[in-house]
């Protein structure tokens, strides 16, 4: 007890990730944002059609792999290496990128992130960036930072591109704007494309060859232009200081080769141990993401080399509450993702709710455990339960977090920090406290049973019970209870 | 053979049917039933809404209701899941490693109800009979905790009479979650209204699953928008023969 005790000190006495700047909180509770996004007919079928071709699609190629337990759990050992010699490996990884030319910064949270890139992409005499897709950017508000500082940043993704022209926000890990449509989609081509860049053709069409077509005319000139470009990392090599982006557009490829200074964002969880070590990972990865047996681009660097590629690489490592995650021993597994987005696509919450419920740019499942860790449970008390516990994420996961678990844990750090800060107890806590007392002792309970059989009163002649007083009537809403019976089980044995 | 009944506290105050159709069953089978009348609830609300201080002492009181029994037998997945995989952890959390170690023990002789009857009685032809055309929802903690497979299935397709039809997506959450049908009441409806939307396309005039949980959540969607489709829980159609009919009333 006194040992349990001390290792949660350990970790409430570490920082998390600060408010105010990035996306890890959303101004609602989930259930509040979810009851909005369920209305949404649109959503809800854009959503169930992309969830279900890419669920199927997964279940498929994950099939043909003999091994895949066996990967799957190679893949946790892994990570669960990096995570208990973390300090060890990211010094390895500062020597060896520095060895080859490169520049490694430590950010403590977002808001140094963002002045550390800030800083660089002005010292390059830049006001303009290209980025690759990544969910650290995201989730520290990059490109809201470098607009305050007057410096564009142009995704070019084509579902980022989708989500910045659309003034939107990304609402899955993998697919970012898996809540638009082609009929969207063309609409915004057509209508914000001139604002920002080369038009998109007044003829286009919402066939995704003409979509891809428009988005790609649009960005070459970018992909040319620019001095600067922004990444994220899939991995890192520890032993070799090389870092690896995988993709299936090719933006990638031409961002992180193209420009002349390049600067990667990588949390600081992201690392392996050794290059062989990818062979795992390059297994896993894509066909628990997109479904496909190999992903289209797979690009590696390491430091920089003379008239090949940038002649300028910065690594920004980004902690934002990771090793506050690290400390708890029972929460520190979520640090293992490998952001595939499986559990997203399979989980029955984010199918009907979409990710901007979850107010975090880290949804569904993975965004409920990794979210309130990132923030401290204080921030983000309502996302451990918004799961029903199926454990349909679970089954997926290509390093095996075992997210159903970890919810009950955080929720009962949840209950347990909001004994902390009020000795006055909710309503909840009341009705369980109370329930736990009449259950505690045989008698009481069977005390209780006896005087629920009055809610037979409510049924009047019915079989069945349609009102409820709150917080029953959120039951009652859509379903009806049935009569308590004239004789309780336990009754009825007592007597037989 | 010697059988504890772990009836669970949402069948003895609202489904007594399901307890009495269990004791039916597993008598007919040639166990010998006993119900310890010490034992209350698991504690699985309690777990998984994060009151993991309040569920210790039903922890410890489920142990001591069980000891000494050579087979505990639940009629609920969900339940019998939380016994085996959350009662260790709520003692360990409480650092007590006596009762996390008495907790392991219980849950090692703990089974849900087909499990008890196909890996431990080794039958699946029960002797039942229930001419009605049905359909199955497999229940998530059936499935994804306990790991019990087809079991149910394999019991019911040697039913006498019954029309056993294909539940289609039968593996997706109806939406009930304990706490999460009333602290996220509109994803838990849009769920229900999918899973419901698949048993009327089957069909079948009984929907029944393992777990009167989730039978509570789908039955009473069914009864609100007066489908006539009624849940009976496995044990009820198992422990039906030619000459007992249960007595189930619609819900």
């Amino acid at each position: 007890m006194t040992q349990q005790r001390g290792v949660n000190q350990v970790y409430l006495g570490l920082p998390t990730a600060p408010p105010g700047v990035g996306q890890l909180r959303g101004d609602r509770p989930f259930p509040a944002a979810a009851r909005e996004a369920l209305g949404d007919a649109q959503l809800r079928r854009n959503l169930a059609k992309a969830t279900g071709t890419i669920r199927a699609k997964r279940a498929q190629v994950v099939a043909e792999v003999p091994d895949w337990a066996e990967l799957r759990a190679a893949g946790a050992a892994v990570k669960d290496q990096v995570l208990a010699n973390l300090d060890g490996y990211l010094v390895q990884l500062e020597e060896q990128v520095g060895a080859r030319g490169g520049v490694v910064h430590w950010a403590r949270d977002a808001t140094e992130a963002n002045r550390v890139v800030t800083d660089l992409v002005r010292a390059a005499g830049a006001d303009e960036v290209v980025k690759v897709k990544s969910m650290a950017t995201q989730e520290i508000g990059l490109n809201e930072a470098l607009a305050e500082a007057g410096i564009a940043a142009w995704e070019t993704d084509l579902a980022e591109l989708i989500v910045q022209l659309g003034r939107d926000s990304p609402s899955h890990i993998l697919v970012p704007a898996i809540h638009r449509n082609r009929a969207e989609i063309r609409e915004i081509f057509l209508r914000e494309m001139a604002r920002v860049g080369l038009p998109a053709p007044p003829d286009l069409t919402d066939e995704p060859r003409a979509l891809a077509e428009a988005a790609r005319l649009h960005l070459r000139r970018r992909f040319l232009e620019a001095q600067v470009a922004v990444s994220g990392a899939n991995f890192a090599v520890a032993e070799t200081g090389t870092l690896a982006v995988v993709e299936s557009e090719g933006n990638g490829r031409m961002c992180l080769t193209l420009p002349r200074v390049l600067i990667t964002v990588m949390g600081i969880e992201k690392l392996v141990p050794t290059w062989r070590d990818l062979e795992v990972f390059l297994q896993l990865l894509p066909r628990s993401s997109t479904g496909e047996r190999m992903n289209p681009y797979t690009s590696m660097w390491t430091g920089v080399h003379a008239g090949d590629g940038p002649e300028e690489f910065h690594l920004v490592l980004l902690d934002n509450g990771r090793t506050a995650t690290l400390a708890d021993p029972q929460g520190r597994s979520a640090l293992r993702c490998i952001r595939c987005s499986a559990c997203l696509n399979v989980c029955p919450v984010y199918e009907r709710t979409g990710g901007h419920a979850y107010g975090s740019v880290y949804p569904g499942p993975i965004g409920a455990v990794l979210s309130p860790q990132l923030t401290g449970v204080a921030d983000n008390p309502s996302l451990p339960y918004a799961s029903t516990l199926c454990g349909a994420c679970y089954d997926v996961c290509p390093v095996a977090i075992d997210i159903p678990q970890m919810l009950v844990h955080l929720r009962s750090r949840v209950v347990d920090t909001r004994r902390e800060h009020s000795r006055v107890p909710t309503p909840e806590q009341a009705v369980m406290a109370t329930a736990a007392w009449t259950m505690e002792r045989p008698a009481r309970w069977a005390n209780a049973l006896r005087a629920a059989r009055l809610g037979r009163l409510l049924g009047r002649r019915r079989r069945r019970i349609s009102t409820l007083p709150p917080p029953l009537s959120a039951w009652t809403a859509t379903r009806d209870v049935p009569l308590p019976p004239a004789q309780t089980f336990r009754d009825w044995w007592a007597g037989r | 053979m010697r059988v504890a009944l772990f009836v669970t506290c949402l069948v003895d105050g609202l489904f007594p049917d399901v307890g009495k159709a269990t004791v039916a069953l597993l008598e007919r089978l040639g166990c010998t039933v006993e119900v310890p009348l010490a034992q209350t609830c698991c504690g699985q609300m309690h777990i998984n809404t994060g009151y993991t201080r309040e569920a210790l002492p039903l922890v410890r009181r489920h142990v001591a209701a069980f000891e000494g029994y050579e087979a505990v037998v639940a009629p609920s997945g969900s339940c019998a899941g939380s016994v085996r995989h959350q009662h260790a952890w709520v003692a360990d959390e409480a650092g007590d490693p006596g009762l996390a170690a008495a907790a392991r023990e219980t849950a090692s002789r703990t089974f849900e109800l087909s499990e008890f009857l196909v890996d431990v009685l080794g039958v699946i032809d029960v002797g039942a009979h229930f001419p009605h055309r049905v359909t199955y929802h497999p229940t998530c903690h059936s499935l994804r905790v306990l790991r019990v497979g087809d079991r149910p299935l394999r019991l019911l397709r040697e039913v006498g009479g019954i029309d056993l039809v294909e539940l289609p997506q039968a593996e997706a959450c109806c939406g009930f979650g304990g706490t999460f049908a009333v602290k996220n009441p509109d994803t838990s409806a849009a769920m229900l209204a999918d899973k419901m939307h698949h048993v009327l396309s089957t069909r079948a005039e009984v929907c029944s699953a393992s777990d009167s949980s989730c039978l509570l959540h789908i039955g009473g969607g069914l009864s609100r928008l007066r489908t006539g489709v009624r849940t009976v829980h496995l044990a009820e159609i198992l422990a039906s023969t030619r000459s007992e009919l249960p007595e189930v009333p619609a819900r």
